[in-house]
């Protein structure tokens, strides 16, 4: 499945709770204030790390250069444009989107 | 084949067609409107006979709780909605124990019948849908 | 492939519609079809023929007319949510047209994925 995450981590919840259900095979898309969480040197960089672990984790290039994140994004997090975004839900059978 | 047919032999082909809708549910009541029009969507899905479930997780465990009193807010109360589910033959609501226990709810505080699930569980509900379809 | 949107929030408040958009775009410029898009929740202001937004920012009605005339996109707005939220056929803009729910289901099992943009 692919889970989307729109929020920041520091905002809501929804990506506490995506890692919390997401399974092996699966993929995370961070997109819209999602995307802070890619980003590197604060609180919720940990998290991402582990996560990195078990699953892909990828955000969305748009989103990272509006907010004025492209130079802060964690190593190994894959960055994608909407086309990228297009082939990851059509790649996955499934996608949820936790708001 | 005429416009008539063809429209027939289109619906019959949709309405052949069972998938897994999961409708999760991870906000409170009141405070927004998703939880009300989520519901909505769901009754709507029994009408075209899919493999429905709903899934209450976070503060979507809140939209179960009895005892939803709303004369003070002059809102309508939309929580017997929940019991007419069954009606509709839609009786997979699965609710995460980790999200009850997480804000102090037990199970007969619950306003309809429902399964008690892991968020492990859960997950693995999740990823048994065809659609998913979140509020 | 074909892809169902379904977005739950108006225009400008929310970051959705604007996703939405750019996904819908960039599903079209690979080759697939977008099966609907439906408007349900907050989603129905997208549907308003009455804004003006400020002429040097992206006029996200306008757009949604222009992308269902283009690719021949079914816009689908939710009778009850429009009703809620005084969104009828009088101030409806072109290209979108308002139906049932049963929209969006028929979406989620016609189309081979569906995605949701909300808040």
């Amino acid at each position: 499945m692919l889970h989307i995450i729109n929020k920041s981590p520091y905002e809501k919840n929804s990506l506490v709770s995506c890692l919390a259900h997401a399974t092996k095979g699966g993929a995370i898309l961070l997109i819209e204030d999602g995307v802070y969480a890619a980003t590197k040197g604060n609180t919720a960089e940990a998290a991402l790390k582990r996560a990195m672990q078990e699953l892909p984790v990828y955000a969305l290039r748009p989103d990272l250069e509006a907010r004025g994140m492209q130079a802060a994004v964690i190593e190994g997090v894959k960055v994608v444009d909407y086309g990228g975004f297009v082939d990851l839900v059509a790649e996955h059978r499934t996608n949820q989107s936790w708001l | 084949m005429t416009e008539v047919a063809e429209a027939v032999e289109r619906e019959t082909e949709t309405r052949a067609v069972v998938k897994k809708f999961m409708f999760v549910n991870r906000r409170a009541p009141y405070g927004t409107i998703y939880a009300l029009e989520g519901l909505e969507v769901a009754l709507i899905s029994a009408a075209f006979d899919q493999d429905v479930s709903l899934a209450f997780l976070d503060d979507g465990v809140y939209q179960l709780v009895k005892g939803q009193q709303t004369k003070g807010l002059e809102v309508k109360n939309f929580s017997p909605t929940y019991r007419a589910l069954e009606g509709y033959d839609i009786e997979k609501l699965y609710v995460e124990r980790e999200s009850l226990e997480a804000r102090g709810i037990a199970e007969e505080q619950l306003l309809v019948a429902v399964e008690i699930v892991s968020a492990r569980e859960m997950a693995e509900l999740m990823e048994a849908q065809d659609v998913i379809i979140a509020f | 492939m074909k892809f169902g949107l379904l977005i739950n929030e108006g225009p400008y408040n929310h970051q959705a519609a604007d996703t939405a958009y750019q996904f819908a775009r960039a599903a079209l410029a690979r080759g697939h079809r977008i099966q609907r898009v439906f408007f349900y929740n907050d989603g129905v202001n997208n549907a308003t023929k009455l804004t003006e937004p400020p002429q040097d920012d992206r006029h996200i009605v306008n757009r949604w007319t222009k992308l269902a005339q283009d690719h021949g996109i079914d816009l689908v707005v939710c009778v009850a949510a429009g009703l809620r939220r005084g969104l009828v056929e009088d101030n409806l803009a072109p290209g979108f047209r308002i139906s049932g729910l049963g929209q969006l289901v028929e979406a989620g099992i016609e189309s081979d994925r569906l995605v949701v943009f909300g808040d």
